[in-house]
């Protein structure tokens, strides 16, 4: 079969927050051929499913639902000439930037001069965790249960347990409860929340939810179906403890156990891939080390607001108009108390923003930019979470005036338990 | 199910979602006021206003008839009380919606007579 074979300035992979911000910042910086494509039969990625509000309060100052977020780019790209294709799988993606896509029409060949990368992530799922026990129906990860109560129009369960701390978790804990599900727990590997103060208090506690710290799945009891869990308590390096040990009873597990961005087209343009997050290093504009190719949104590294994705992906689809010089002059590290930072380089940090995930919570921060064993930049703030990145201002930042390599630090008194 | 009950003990710890600081409250009952220590001002709001009126802003999501989608997001416009929320939600589970249904369009005003409305948010178009 001979591809329909196309031209484009712009080719965008994922129709998601950050791919519909890249497309409509594309179009908007001039670019009149745009490609939008979409795996999906819609556009808007996980916003659909997310129908509780805390959305856009950064970026407008009001606070969206995942739908009305969605619903508002997609109006706009309305607008605009950009050529959305949805219910179009990528199936190639090439380092000369042909991507290889398939749709009810066919199969389509895209040349284009700049190709954004804007898949996003998957959900982390029991494989990947490892449980023990037989592979009953059942056990869903929270996305998946999301999807189903929220678009697709089934509970999957009616006693249930989940494990993972994460937001989608909390969020999801209070939406079975609200349609009738009894939630009968929720087991914490670590010490800490994963997910949001606001969510513990409104998921959790206002439905009398017991959250565990320090407690893991360590068996999966059911043959056809899920009839319960064995669950433990762990020691700090998270392995459980003998004796701690019990059983309790439900019909599903849900696991929100975090998010891995998805680059799967990456690897196969090869472009060089961080092994700390998984995804594409950047600098910032979100361009990757391979020329041409941009990355936005959580394919580079899981963001915790919607807000931070649109701002970088609007960066990414101006540059991917307007490229700059492929010189890099600093590239950042992470140091002490840092789980990651985005982006990893800065070609010249004159504008943009800094992303800084904290490894732990902490009270009296301190974050530190630090070029061979000089301290160029500090700022105190009063507190961090790992679920919330500390987002700094690139220009704010004097950077030095001699290349080479900065390490971002963090130091503070860590905080356990909720607060 | 089971909502968290309203305290009526003397003593009472809450954390402040206020803003990300996440400060933890001690709340006294003084007769019939409530102090609030361990927050700024607009904590010791928040605490009274968990005491005496505690309120969310509802969202879930309704069957919808003819539609393209077989549910249709919906929240209220404003937040809603929050020892109603069960009542609220056999209400809703039992409205039959129809599409079309326009984003931002109110389906239902003055919920239970709380002065509060449901809103569409999700644009659903009729099915061909």
């Amino acid at each position: 079969m001979v591809p329909h074979s196309i031209k484009g300035d712009v080719v965008v992979i994922g129709g998601g927050p950050a791919g519909m911000a890249a497309a409509l910042s594309s179009w908007e910086a001039g670019a009149r051929s745009v490609f939008l494509l979409e795996r999906n039969e819609y556009l808007g990625g996980i916003l659909p499913q997310c129908i509780h509000p805390g959305f856009g309060l950064q970026i407008w100052g009001e606070e969206l639902t995942g739908p009305e977020y969605a619903e508002t780019f997609i109006e706009k790209l309305n607008r605009t000439g950009v050529e959305v294709m949805t219910d179009t799988t990528v199936l190639e993606l090439s380092p000369e930037r042909v991507v290889k896509a398939v749709n009810s029409e066919g199969v389509w060949e895209l040349k284009a001069d700049s190709i954004i990368l804007s898949m996003g992530c998957r959900e982390r799922t029991r494989g990947m965790l490892r449980i023990p026990g037989h592979r009953p129906a059942g056990i869903f990860t929270a996305g998946l249960a999301q999807y189903l109560v929220n678009i697709a129009g089934y509970l999957p369960g009616e006693e249930i347990v989940i494990l993972g701390s994460g937001d989608i978790g909390l969020i999801m804990a209070r939406r079975l409860t609200l349609e009738g599900a009894r939630v009968k727990m929720v087991v914490e590997i670590k010490n800490s929340l994963s997910g949001l103060v606001r969510n513990y208090v409104q998921c959790i506690q206002d439905f009398n939810i017991p959250l565990l710290f320090s407690h893991t799945v360590t068996e999966v009891r059911g043959k056809e179906r899920v009839e319960a869990v064995m669950i433990s308590e762990v020691d700090e390096g998270g392995n459980p403890l003998s004796g701690s040990e019990r059983e309790v009873e439900c019909d599903t597990l849900l696991l929100s156990v975090g998010l891995i961005p998805e680059n799967e087209l990456s690897r196969q343009a090869k472009i060089p891939l961080s092994p700390l997050t998984g995804g594409p290093w950047v600098d910032e504009d979100f361009s990757t080390d391979l020329e041409g190719f941009f990355a936005c949104g959580n394919v580079v590294s899981v963001f915790d607001l919607v807000d931070y994705v649109t701002l970088v992906a609007e960066r990414a689809g101006r540059a991917a108009v307007f490229p700059s010089s492929p010189q890099k002059k600093y590239i950042l590290q992470t140091g002490e108390g840092v789980h990651t930072v985005i982006p990893q380089r800065i070609r010249e940090g004159k504008d943009g923003f800094l992303f800084i995930r904290p490894q732990k919570s902490m009270r009296s921060v301190t974050v530190f930019l630090r070029w061979e064993e000089k301290i160029f930049y500090e700022k105190k703030i009063s507190i961090c979470r790992p679920s919330e990145m500390i987002k700094l201002n690139l220009s704010e930042i004097p950077w030095p005036q001699v290349k080479g390599e900065i390490k971002v630090e963090i130091e503070g008194t860590e905080i356990r338990g909720i607060s | 199910m089971k909502l968290k009950e309203q305290k009526s003990e003397e003593f009472l710890e809450l954390i402040c979602i206020v803003c990300p600081l996440g400060c933890s409250l001690s709340v006294v009952k003084d007769n019939d006021c409530f102090q609030v220590r361990g927050g700024c001002k607009r904590g010791e709001r928040y605490a009274q206003e968990e005491m005496t009126n505690p309120r969310r802003v509802v969202t879930t999501t309704l069957r919808i008839k003819n539609g393209v989608w077989r549910r249709i997001p919906v929240r209220t416009s404003s937040p809603f009380p929050r020892d109603k929320i069960p009542e609220l939600m056999r209400f809703l589970n039992s409205l039959e919606v129809e599409a079309p249904q326009k984003r931002g369009d109110i389906m239902v005003k003055n919920l239970l007579g709380e002065g509060v409305d449901l809103v569409v948010t999700r644009t659903i178009e009729r099915r061909e």
